[in-house]
């Protein structure tokens, strides 16, 4: 396959709006190639879009649908040829989970939060989502075994452990969401700060991130420790943010990336002391990324209308059904983590909504370099992920911000930056932070580039970066987005201006990280008796079978080897 | 042969901890598992072949006969219902929803007898819940609430609730209360600190009630509710409050007495009022083995975990409307097939009228009610013991079960398979004769 005379954005080899044809074989590009042309004159061609933080499966997922039939009926779709039936709008079916990314030309999707022992469910709805390459990062923040460790400081007994839950669900890397807080939520507390003692465990969320920061660098693995901060979701949390990010300054990368990304940056920017005098604090937490090069983000973009909140942070959670007074899920799992789940509205006319909107905006502006930003709405939390198209034309225009900030709460302007920031993203900084940034920071070698030897995931867009000033043709670049000319996944043309012309299976990545035999069978005698005493079901049935990961990709990584193999 | 930590495939239990003793391909002996588990892992009262009913007759004959059969009942129905799915695996489930969607009919589970009212309160409310392991570790209060475990789940309480050890709980049922709330004295209320004896169908005034105390609103609450006095709710809306960690278990004396999904509204809303004051989580007692298992299934295949209808392509939700009973009793669906469930048993007598007036394809391992007033019958491998495959727990937990012994049934999986296939070769060649 051959696709001709696009112009051709793949940053990360060096390419700016070239027009160049890209060559396709057996789902890889290559230099050279015959077959099928795909007439890409004169359009926008980037690598296939890449979401490294999104909610895609899983429990919490699932339960969104069953506590949300009014959202289920929205996007009702029938079956096609090719299609099974789609439904939902923040919380569609799997069928529709691989069809709309595709149509909007992503290609490969993260699930960000599974917990070990519920990891067998999450494959179950990832292998039922058509088309997409995926991954799932695995919960390791309140996990009993995490916290003993660090407690013990036996930081090589943590990397077994984490090399062993990571193969147990069949896991891509290590989320950590509110440290210590979760296990607090057993019995309905919370931690304040990075240096309040979780109950019972004598250790603090700041042990526990510096630990299993420090033990994913020992394991060399793909993606950094990948951190929901504590107090996410609060007015004035921005200080715990950089607290945070300073607590981790000091450690060495095993590889060329960030030593922690930060997920939906945009809910931990927050000033005031309560909603009243709620303010952002993008301007100080983009002035740190600026300053330090070991922390990436994802932006966690709020955009107004339906979203459904769902997160390992319960006590956030419980927060969120106290204020709205909507109906609340919760979901506690033991010995490793709790969950919430509460449907949401964003409204313009509510000044607390408009500042959060703000701050997303103003993270991704005044940010200066786009490889530390991934554009996310922390689907379905800020937004559902149809509403990329929205968020890179805010990005790209000046107008279209001022626009909006005009039909906003005019007490806005006092609490952001946002109406005086000038910059306006280009289609370069755009495919840095929707392709290139996301696959490396997530440590995908072959994805988010157009080099030969990449998969070939690729998208092509109806619209002439040439001729189409994206700053005042806003509309025409959204609606660009929103529906690609074609989108190629492994080099099959999978669809043609939002129609679905096939629907390959995807792939599931998971690392296999090796460590000395002597970690692993100190780390056995510590699980067999949490196994015999604590956990409701047997060891022999915990682990992940290989049954639910049909179409693996095994990266390895380990403190002894770090050969990388693909086994398709 | 010895097979340990064997999932059983009764109860929504879903007890891991089996031990099964195999011997010339046959199950001989299962530890551990309490009687109801046991006599259904061992089988009994097995479909010996595939039928078809011919003159009025059930005649043997051929899988692929029954299969096609099957296809072409399916394929001439207007609106056909596929009932069933608790007692087998999601892999089967997953290829039930695919049929379905190509026959354009109803899918609808037990639950619509059974835990529906439970999942339409949690449409309202949500579900405050957790893994039976923190409840095992943690709860220092356990609410049993129109449920009666000691006979329905006879071990949950020694697995996962009331007498359980565990982390912070480490003295089992001596370091707990146990709440039980029902209209008669059951075996489970005999385990109780607190036996409250309502009156038959008040549980959502006494709820209520309970809900007002706990909220610091009790002047507005009368003097008696639900045959119980005041005094004795306060002290018991106090006794909620002063638990660490809470669990409440409910069951079908709550959804299907008077208020049926308005009762677990309102436990729901109760849940999330002690949340308020102290850690509280509350969970449904499912049935069988996975039923938990086909809402998910259907949840993340359609959206909806229940009662969904493809008669239009899409999938549309409207228990009430779109549910098994519903359709029966008005006569809109013209054709059934019922796997791994027993709907002549379990269903009201007019449904069950009608069912038997309409061609029914029945896939079971085990004969009952409705091969009576079947026109195919698939006898399957029993999932769990002779097949593999996926269960959800009550807790939503998901679990392998194993394969113990060979069998030449068919799974359900594979049945389903070979019918689907069958309607995609037969679509458009058949000719259906009007009823």
């Amino acid at each position: 396959m051959i696709i001709k005379g696009g112009i051709v954005y793949d940053p990360a080899n060096g390419v700016f709006g070239d027009e160049m044809d890209i060559c396709v074989e057996n789902g890889r590009i290559v230099e050279d190639a015959k077959g099928e042309e795909i007439d890409a004159r004169g359009l926008l061609v980037m690598p296939g879009g890449v979401d490294a933080h999104t909610h895609i499966a899983g429990k919490k997922v699932n339960t969104g649908r069953v506590m949300r039939p009014d959202d289920s009926r929205l996007g009702a779709e029938p079956k096609t040829a090719v299609c099974r039936p789609s439904t939902g709008y923040t919380v569609p079916n799997c069928y529709a989970m691989g069809y709309r990314y595709v149509r909007m030309g992503y290609t490969t999707a993260f699930e960000a939060a599974t917990p070990i022992i519920e990891a067998r469910h999450t494959h179950e709805e990832l292998e039922e989502i058509p088309i997409l390459d995926k991954g799932a990062l695995t919960l390791f923040g309140n996990n009993w075994e995490v916290m003993e460790c660090v407690r013990d400081k036996d930081l090589s007994k943590l990397a077994a452990y984490i090399a062993w839950g990571l193969r147990a669900s069949r896991g891509y890397g290590v989320k950590v969401v509110n440290p210590g807080g979760g296990e607090a939520w057993g019995f309905g507390a919370n931690v304040k700060g990075l240096h309040d003692p979780v109950p019972n465990f004598d250790v603090t969320p700041a042990e526990i991130i510096h630990g299993l920061a420090e033990a994913n660098e020992m394991l060399r693995l793909p993606h950094s420790i990948h951190l929901h901060f504590n107090n996410t979701g609060k007015p004035g949390n921005y200080t715990t943010a950089l607290e945070t990010l300073e607590l981790l300054k000091d450690i060495k990368p095993s590889r060329m990336r960030q030593v922690i990304h930060v997920a939906h940056m945009q809910f931990s920017a927050y000033g005031g002391t309560s909603w009243r005098d709620f303010e952002s604090k993008a301007p100080v937490i983009a002035d740190y990324f600026n300053q330090h090069n070991h922390a990436t983000m994802d932006l966690g973009m709020l955009l107004f209308g339906s979203a459904t909140t769902m997160t390992a942070d319960a006590p956030l959670e419980y927060g969120n059904a106290r204020l709205t007074h909507n109906k609340w899920s919760n979901h506690d799992i033991e010995l490793e983590e709790s969950s919430g789940v509460v449907p949401m509205v964003y409204f313009r006319k509510m000044l607390v909504n408009a500042v959060q909107w703000a701050i997303g905006l103003e993270l991704a502006l005044l940010t200066k370099d786009p490889w530390k930003v991934l554009m996310t709405t922390d689907h379905p939390n800020g937004s559902p992920f149809v509403n990329y198209p929205e968020v890179v034309s805010l990005l790209m225009s000046k107008p279209k911000r001022d626009a909006e900030m005009a039909t906003l709460h005019e007490q806005l302007p006092k609490r952001t930056t946002l109406g005086s920031i000038e910059r306006e993203l280009d289609w370069s900084e755009i495919a840095v932070m929707t392709r290139a940034a996301p696959a490396k920071i997530l440590g995908l070698g072959d994805k988010g580039h157009l080099g030969p030897g990449a998969d070939a995931d690729i998208s092509v867009y109806n619209l002439r970066p040439e001729e189409v000033d994206a700053s005042a043709d806003h509309q025409l670049v959204k609606k660009a987005l929103a529906v690609a000319k074609y989108t190629i996944k492994s080099g099959v043309l999978v669809s043609r201006d939002g129609e679905i012309l096939a629907t390959p299976d995807g792939r599931t990545f998971w690392v296999d990280a090796s460590v000395p035999q002597a970690d692993i069978d100190r780390l056995m005698i510590d699980l067999q008796e949490k196994f015999e005493k604590y956990y409701s079901i047997k060891l022999s049935n915990y682990m992940v079978q290989d049954a639910y990961v049909p179409n693996p990709v095994v990266i390895k990584a380990g403190s002894q080897d770090l050969r990388s193999e693909g086994v398709a | 042969m010895i097979l340990e930590d064997v999932v059983c495939s009764f109860c929504g239990c879903l007890c891991d901890d089996l031990v099964a003793e195999v011997e010339e391909g046959k199950v001989k002996r299962i530890k551990r598992a309490c009687r109801l588990g046991s006599s259904k892992m061992m089988g009994h009262g097995r479909i010996k072949a595939p039928m078809v009913r011919k003159d009025g007759e059930l005649k043997e004959v051929s899988y692929q006969e029954a299969y096609d059969r099957a296809a072409e009942i399916l394929l001439c129905a207007k609106k056909p219902l596929l009932y069933g799915w608790a007692s087998t695996v999601c892999e089967a489930q997953k290829k039930g929803v695919l049929l379905a969607e190509e026959v354009a009919g109803v899918i609808d589970s037990t639950a619509t007898v059974c835990h529906g009212p439970s999942v339409i309160g949690i449409e309202e409310k949500g579900l405050p819940g957790a893994t039976l392991g923190q409840v095992k570790n943690r709860a220092d209060m356990i609410v049993f609430w129109g449920c009666n475990p000691a006979e329905a789940h006879p071990r949950h309480a020694l697995r996962y609730s009331s007498n359980v050890p565990g982390k912070f709980t480490p003295e089992g049922r001596a370091g707990r209360k146990v709440v039980v709330v029902d209209v008669r004295e059951t075996r489970t209320a005999k385990n109780a600190d607190k036996f409250v004896l309502i009156r038959p169908g008040s549980d959502y005034e006494v709820i209520s009630a309970l809900r007002m105390l706990v909220a610091g609103k009790g002047d507005f609450v009368p003097d008696e509710v639900g045959g119980i006095p005041k005094t004795v709710l306060a002290s018991l809306a106090d006794f909620l409050k002063s638990a660490k960690f809470g669990a409440v278990f409910f069951g079908l004396g709550i959804t299907h007495s008077r208020g049926r999904y308005k009762n677990i509204d309102n436990a729901l809303s109760l849940v999330a009022e002690l949340n308020a004051h102290t850690k509280f989580v509350v969970m449904p007692m499912r049935g069988h083995y996975n039923v938990t298992g086909i809402g998910q299934v259907m949840a993340w295949e359609t959206g909806f975990p229940m009662s969904v209808d493809f008669a239009r392509g899409a999938a549309y939700f409207n228990p009430g409307e779109t549910a098994a009973c519903d359709l029966l009793a008005r006569h809109d669906t013209d054709a059934a097939l019922i796997i791994a469930a027993d709907a002549a048993s379990n269903f009201p007598r007019p449904t069950v009228e009608y069912l038997a007036r309409i061609p029914v394809i029945q896939i079971d391992p085990y004969e009952n009610p409705t091969t009576l007033l079947s026109e195919v019958v698939i006898p399957s491998a029993i999932s769990g013991v002779e097949a593999e495959g996926t269960a959800y727990r009550m807790d939503g937990m998901a679990l392998r079960m194993r394969k113990l012994v060979d069998t030449t049934y068919p799974s359900d999986e594979e049945i389903l398979t070979n019918i689907i296939e069958s309607v995609r070769r037969q679509r458009g060649t058949i000719g259906c004769t009007e009823a």
